[in-house]
């Protein structure tokens, strides 16, 4: 430490004389364009400018595009684009499928979050002691996560199939299962597991993470004055751990409403509407139907879920994350 | 500082090499000397492709003013979607393979007519082309793409699995209940699949219609304004495909795969151009549709090329078009697609090249087929009619469906974009 502040006046000095010699150079007049301060402020763009271009390219830009699209009729075999104002908002309200959707996505994403809180902060607890082979464990559970997600989803697509995997161990214990795929409460069930199986591992790791952090003469105290093991877990295992819940709470909303390969590969959004979540819709809309106005206006709607969704987290957060400063 | 100029200098080179060899690039792609030809197909078989590579090497030969001709493979279950991003993206081929997305292209005025530039090219014979296959390609006495590929829908049978349920079959007298009651038999005694419509999976509706035409049905009017979906023919066509699926259980139900060129099945329906999958693994016969109650019936699978209006060489590519389909280079590609052409719809012409099936399999299963056959439905917004359909559709693969209750919502469903 002490080389390194040794170091920070030989930094300062540097730039200074280089910036006399610029003053010189353009004259005696004022002072010198170049200082210390602009400088750094550059050098802080300068860091930031590839995210700032990647953001403006990759996001801004194609939002705004989608805000154009959505208030034009656009014919893709010709190119022509007729502007239509707001009529795509208005076809928001007469679509006979979007309350179908809209509750398919909510079941999708609800599921999904809870179950895949909840299971990441259960392994994570289970995997937070020291027992032979806990390694091994940690490794199971995180392998999915590194899988391809088409892979894994085509994998469990043949494995629920009616005459597959799972209904073929079922059968050695004398269990009739159902066609898991072909039944709209069993289609959600299993699309909805198919993701948490694979993504949990990332919660756990983060919760994993969070329960090494919590500081044990918390739980000594605890300990010591009587508190019992649920005790122990809600009043201090799960406030010190409440900023990393809020962290996965965020990424796997955002990550559920987006959830489009595990639709597309096992389900096909069917049957029925009973999977076809928002951000499918979207793409049957704009991709497969050619009505790139109206998949837009949806795209848009889905954004302002995400961004509600996160900005009430976000808010709430002062009422039930707990932080140590 | 000076090391900073050094680099910022060596950043604004590199952008303006960059930009300089962009604009190069882009220059020399649309110079007229240089014309480049791109065609979307969806096939990735490498002797099909190598065929595709020679002739357009030939022409080539002759046309020193076409640089390139490639043919990009595109996966078929994504053609469509990929196909009208390019075009939306400005990046459309020159020319494309098409099947029941050619009525949008058409109805858009997005392909060029091709009917001129074929009769006025010597030795392509245009009254050649058979009637009935140009139909579907063709507005106002105009054709907009030739129909490459006509193949018929057959019946494929596994007679070792027939022989080993104990089952007989009459091919010149066989109906659709004969074809459940040996497959249902089949199922039972061996436990394989009884019949298949091939790439039906409960979701691709359409090719059901090599089964409700037996019956009489049809999916919408011949103007395409009015849904028949929930016709008398149609409900009982669907209520023997229902008890075939969970009564008799002679067709697997929803989510059982069975494929018959596996040797999982005894009996599929599918195109006779699909025979290429036969790998003699089982003793097979390939026959006509069996007769439904209305009798017997053809159907018929087609795909089509055409130019698309946005090439930047658009008489290039008709050109190069009608050099590809004339009757040298048509009775080339007829080894792997039925062909259009008259003068080739013989059992021994298709024969010749054919590997897998005789001349008289040919003659009884494509060549007589051909005149009276109905097409798959084909209408504008193919993808949206499609799954609208599917998902009104999908509460009839319940054991307890209602029958004319789905077929209803089916039309329900389907209807505002019939009267589009």
């Amino acid at each position: 430490m002490s080389g390194t502040r040794a170091a920070e006046p030989a930094v300062e000095r540097a730039p200074a004389r280089s910036t006399a010699r610029t003053g010189r150079a353009s004259g005696p007049a004022g002072p010198a364009f170049w200082t210390s301060r602009r400088r750094d402020v550059l050098t802080g763009y300068l860091f930031v400018l590839p995210q700032l271009v990647g953001v403006a390219v990759f996001v801004l830009l194609p939002v705004g595009m989608a805000i154009w699209y959505s208030l034009h009729d656009w014919n893709v075999f010709t190119g022509k684009q007729t502007f239509v104002g707001g009529e795509h908002y208005a076809a928001l309200a007469d679509d006979p499928q979007l309350p179908k959707v809209l509750l398919a996505t909510l079941l999708f994403s609800g599921g999904v979050v809870i179950v895949n809180i909840s299971l990441g902060l259960l392994i994570a607890v289970l995997l937070n002691r020291k027992f032979r082979g806990v390694t091994v464990f940690r490794t199971l559970f995180f392998s999915p996560v590194v899988v391809s997600v088409v892979a894994w989803t085509l994998v469990w697509g043949f494995l629920l199939q009616d005459n597959g995997g799972i209904n073929g161990l079922l059968a050695t214990v004398g269990i009739d299962g159902p066609n898991w795929l072909k039944q709209g409460d069993t289609a959600m069930v299993s699309v909805i597991l198919t993701q948490v199986v694979r993504s949990v591992g990332i919660n756990m790791v983060l919760f994993l993470a969070a329960l090494q952090g919590v500081p044990r003469e918390l739980y000594e105290a605890a300990r010591i004055d009587g508190a019992n093991s649920r005790t122990v877990f809600t009043r201090i295992t799960l406030p010190m751990i409440s900023p990393t819940v809020l962290l996965t709470a965020i990424v796997t909303i955002a990550g559920a409403l987006q959830s489009f390969a595990q639709i597309a590969v096992l389900t096909g959004g069917g049957p029925g509407l009973s999977t076809t979540v928002l951000v499918y819709y979207v793409f049957q809309q704009a991709f497969k139907f050619n009505d790139i106005g109206y998949g837009s206006t949806l795209a848009l709607m889905l954004l302002s879920f995400v961004m509600l969704l996160t900005l009430l987290q976000w808010q709430l957060r002062r009422k039930w994350v707990f932080y140590e400063d | 500082m000076i090391r900073t100029r050094k680099v910022l200098s060596a950043v604004a080179l590199t952008t303006v090499l960059a930009l300089t060899a962009a604009c190069g690039g882009s220059s020399t792609g649309t110079s007229d000397k240089a014309v480049e030809l791109r065609m979307t197909v969806w096939t990735s078989d490498k002797d099909q492709l190598k065929l595709f590579d020679s002739i357009a090497a030939a022409y080539r030969a002759d046309h020193p003013d076409v640089a390139k001709i490639t043919f990009e493979s595109l996966p078929f279950a994504d053609y469509n979607t990929t196909l009208t991003t390019q075009i939306a993206g400005g990046n459309a081929p020159d020319l494309a393979w098409m099947g029941d997305l050619s009525r949008d292209l058409i109805a858009s005025d997005a392909l060029l007519g091709l009917t001129d530039t074929l009769k006025a090219t010597p030795g392509w014979k245009y009254d050649d082309l058979l009637g009935s296959v140009t139909a579907e390609f063709s507005r106002d006495g105009t054709l907009y793409a030739y129909p490459f590929s006509n193949s018929p829908y057959a019946l494929y049978v596994n007679t070792d699995l027939l022989a080993k349920a104990g089952q007989k079959i009459d091919p010149a007298s066989l109906t659709w209940d004969q074809v459940a009651a040996a497959g249902a038999a089949v199922h039972a005694k061996t436990g394989k699949a009884g019949f298949v419509v091939r790439d039906f999976d409960y979701t691709a509706w359409n090719t059901l219609a090599t089964v409700w035409t037996g019956w009489g049905a049809s999916a919408w009017s011949a103007d395409g304004k009015t849904c028949t979906f929930d016709s008398p023919e149609m409900q009982k066509a669907f209520t023997f495909l229902h008890d075939a699926a969970f009564k008799t259980k002679a067709m697997p139900g929803p989510g059982t795969t069975a494929d018959f060129f596996a040797g999982d099945a005894a009996f599929t329906v599918a195109q006779v151009s699909r025979a290429s999958l036969l790998t003699g693994k089982f003793k097979f016969g390939l026959y006509p549709l069996p007769a439904g109650p209305k009798g017997m019936y053809s159907v018929l699978g087609q795909a089509g090329m055409g130019v698309l209006a946005s090439s930047k060489h658009p008489k290039q590519a008709a050109d190069f078009l009608a050099y590809l389909t004339d009757p040298e280079n048509a009775a080339k590609l007829a080894q792997y697609f039925p062909p259009p052409r008259k003068s080739l719809l013989t059992g021994a012409e298709l024969a010749a090249n054919n590997k897998v099936l005789s001349a008289s399999q040919l003659q009884d299963a494509v060549v007589d087929q051909l005149p009276d056959a109905v097409t798959l439905p084909n209408h504008t917004s193919p993808a949206e009619i499609a799954q609208k359909g599917k998902t009104a559709l999908d509460a009839m693969w319940r054991a307890d469906a209602d029958v004319p209750a789905v077929l209803k919502s089916v039309c329900t469903a389907i209807k505002p974009l019939l009267s589009k």
